[in-house]
């Protein structure tokens, strides 16, 4: 019998090549209404034991991102684009051969600890399961080996928590049995979609360090799926921001917080409401809605609720530009933050703001 | 007194229109050994007080009671002990019928804005539907004042008329929410997680959209979520929770740029900050949330308290001034990290 540890050493001395390597994927759903294009031409690759933070509203298509890589997905999809993992090709491959990466390759992490558990199941089986499914393991083997991997996401008195079933359990134990199913099997890309949305902020910060530990230790590369820009700014070493389907920008985590290019990255920035500030301070919100991803409107996506947005943005679609002066900051805007036509109208905007006029016509024109 | 004290209490002549005195709430779960009855001590004797005008933020993680707090205010989940008075009249001891009446002037918003619309009615008729059983005006009178509510809340009265909630975003949905508790003209709007449901962007224009309503109706709110920043951004005075009792309670600017109770600090710490550069402070939280069924004598905080001693575990701390004489600040703590004010003994 191959033990976990033996079967990772393996593998991670592979290729020198990126762990993973999106060309132009495309994920569309077939619906009555026509085709939702739900990931329409994403680019992008992660280095081994590297995170990446893939951040972005509800319906900016960063959940099925995630699912397209892993093959989790519906009837109703239609795929196109390459998704290369470790060199190999694994779009559009089918359950069986999926069976071979989930678990020793890739796996994820989901938002609600509370229903992605068996609750008829003990823990420790649970935990077990994928070992003597993936690896081989014989079923004693398996639960000594849950034990310690109960350890490794620190849930205090291991030997007793196997046995117990997740009802037992509190909201942050559970979601920390997820993380060590996840890992069980010593996987080399690990997905946290949401992972800490439905925690306590206590619990969050735990968490979030937990994945990280396990990360650096297991060189293990993880995507970390949010909506909150707050939870990646600690925890990420590269961030993608997704809007109405694409890719909008992306840069390593300090460069894109010191040098936003992109109105919606700064937008989503401005919009959160930050502890420095004084009580009652005015925030700043995006009017609208996300695109329509059965008819996206022309030219750029976010151009109808972008402030800064020109003719030209609504005409042509603008291409994903690497930004001056660095290598690895991409964006897709005409008039990035920075520029002269976005310093003109953002000292008018901050005006308005001042005198109380932005917010009300954005409140009103909201929804 | 063994409560965890009301020194935070303001006079009544102060414009109060909301007071909670030890407020207990206590849910029945069964019997053990067939004598002693079992129960969940969810809020375990509080006290505050709401002005006319001001918003109060409740803050504290799930199952330390706050959302009960909530409810009770509203005599959804009746008290076990303590009195609510709101505008002067004790909402525990009112008959049903006058209770009833009573209601109409605190509304509540909640958490999940689609499932608390009924999915098979016309929005429209969800918010008129409070005036329909008052029998408040005239039918003209009634759709004039609908109409004129869902504008004020940004949502059209045309396509309020023929939609239905899963037409509508999650965001749309808390607007309408919003729309139906102030057609009845509520003193005091409860607030129950209304925007944890959602994304940032719409966060922001949910709260600003409340803080215009707030000036426009002339209205009251009690604040309760777990996001303490947003708790910061909306709220005047802010109330700490944990485990049932109250640690915490300042002006929102006393409390967040002084924690005095260890709990807060560690509250603050955990927030993740959208800085790379912002230095993480290690969450210093030991263990588990005790079960309220059973919880810790003394403070209910020492279990996992960095700074608790033998005094924490079995004398319950009394709230107290802390900081500056005069500054709205006060703290339920034997080792608060910003100074009591000296009271003078006599």
């Amino acid at each position: 019998m191959t033990s976990a540890p033996q079967l990772q050493t393996e593998r991670r001395q592979g290729t020198d090549g990126p762990l993973l390597d999106v060309t132009d994927l495309k994920t569309h759903f077939r619906s009555e209404r026509g085709l939702v294009r739900a990931v329409d031409g994403v680019t992008f690759s992660l280095q081994r034991g590297k995170s990446l933070g893939v951040v972005g509203e509800s319906g900016s298509g960063k959940t099925v991102l995630s699912r397209t890589i892993m093959g989790l997905l519906p009837s109703t999809a239609v795929l196109s684009g390459s998704v290369r993992f470790a060199g190999q090709e694994v779009l559009g491959l089918d359950s069986r051969q999926l069976r071979h990466l989930w678990g020793r390759e890739m796996s994820m992490v989901f938002q609600n600890p509370m229903v992605s558990l068996n609750p008829l199941m003990r823990v420790g089986h649970q935990i077990a399961e994928p070992l003597q499914i993936h690896l081989g393991m014989d079923k004693p083997a398996a639960l000594e080996y849950a034990v310690k991997l109960l350890d490794d996401v620190r849930i205090p008195e291991p030997h007793k928590r196997v046995r117990q079933y997740p009802h037992e359990l509190s909201g942050g134990m559970r979601q920390r049995v997820m993380i060590a199913i996840a890992m069980a099997c010593g996987p080399t890309l690990l997905f946290a979609d949401e992972p800490t949305t439905a925690l306590d902020v206590t619990v969050q910060a735990q968490i979030l360090e937990l994945i990280n530990e396990q990360r650096q230790e297991r060189n293990m590369s993880v995507v970390l799926v949010t909506h909150d820009l707050g939870v990646v700014a600690g925890h990420t070493d590269e961030i993608a921001v997704m809007y109405g389907g694409r890719l909008v920008e992306k840069a390593p985590t300090k460069q894109l917080f010191a040098n936003m290019k992109m109105p919606y990255t700064k937008s989503l920035m401005r919009s959160i409401p930050r502890l420095e500030d004084a009580s009652h301070t005015r925030l700043l919100t995006i009017p609208g809605r996300p695109p329509d991803l059965v008819n996206p409107p022309s030219g750029c996506r976010f151009a109808p609720r972008c402030a800064y947005a020109r003719e030209r943005c609504t005409v042509e679609e603008p291409p994903l530009v690497t930004a001056p002066g660095t290598s690895d900051h991409t964006y897709a805007c005409w008039y990035p933050v920075g520029s002269p036509e976005f310093a003109e109208r953002d000292e008018q905007i901050m005006n308005d703001l001042a005198a109380g006029t932005v917010a009300a016509s954005a409140s009103r024109a909201a929804g | 007194m063994a409560g965890t004290g009301k020194a935070h209490l303001r006079d009544d002549a102060d414009d109060i229109v909301l007071r909670v005195d030890d407020l207990v709430v206590e849910f029945p779960i069964g019997r053990r050994a067939g004598r002693r009855k079992v129960v969940v001590s969810a809020v375990a004797g509080i006290s505050f007080d709401v002005r006319k005008g001001e918003t109060l933020g409740i803050v504290g993680e799930s199952g330390c009671g706050k959302s009960t707090t909530g409810r009770a205010v509203m005599q959804i989940s009746r008290p076990t002990g303590g009195s609510v008075v709101f505008e002067g009249a004790d909402l525990t001891a009112l008959p049903a019928e006058v209770l009833r009446e009573a209601r109409t002037r605190i509304q509540m918003i909640f958490q999940d804005p689609i499932s608390s619309l009924n999915p098979r009615r016309k929005v429209y008729d969800s918010v008129r539907e409070p005036l329909d059983i008052w029998g408040r005006g005239t039918d003209a009178e009634r759709a004039t004042l609908v109409d004129e509510v869902l504008e004020h809340v940004g949502i059209d009265p045309e396509r309020a008329a023929e939609s239905r909630p899963h037409q509508f975003s999650g965001g749309q949905c808390q607007r309408i929410s919003i729309a139906r508790a102030l057609v009845l003209d509520p003193s005091l709007i409860i607030c129950d997680e209304p925007v944890s449901a959602l994304d940032v962007s719409v966060q922001a224009q949910v709260i600003n959209l409340l803080e215009d309503l707030k000036a426009q109706y002339g209205l009251t709110l009690i604040f309760i979520a777990h996001d303490l920043a947003v708790v910061k951004n909306i709220s005047d005075r802010v109330a700490v929770m944990y485990l049932g009792k109250m640690c915490e309670v300042g002006s929102s600017e006393a409390l967040y740029s002084e924690p005095a109770h260890p709990y807060t600090e560690v509250l603050l710490n955990s927030i993740p900050v959208p800085d790379p550069e912002h230095e993480a402070v290690a969450v210093d939280l030991d263990g588990e949330l005790p079960s309220p069924v059973n919880p810790p004598a003394g403070c209910r905080f020492h279990t996992r308290c960095a700074y608790a001693d033998e005094v924490c575990q079995t004398s319950e701390p009394v709230m107290r001034q802390v900081g500056d004489a005069g500054r709205d600040h006060y703290v339920a703590c034997h080792h608060p990290l910003v100074p009591a004010v000296a009271v003078a003994v006599g």
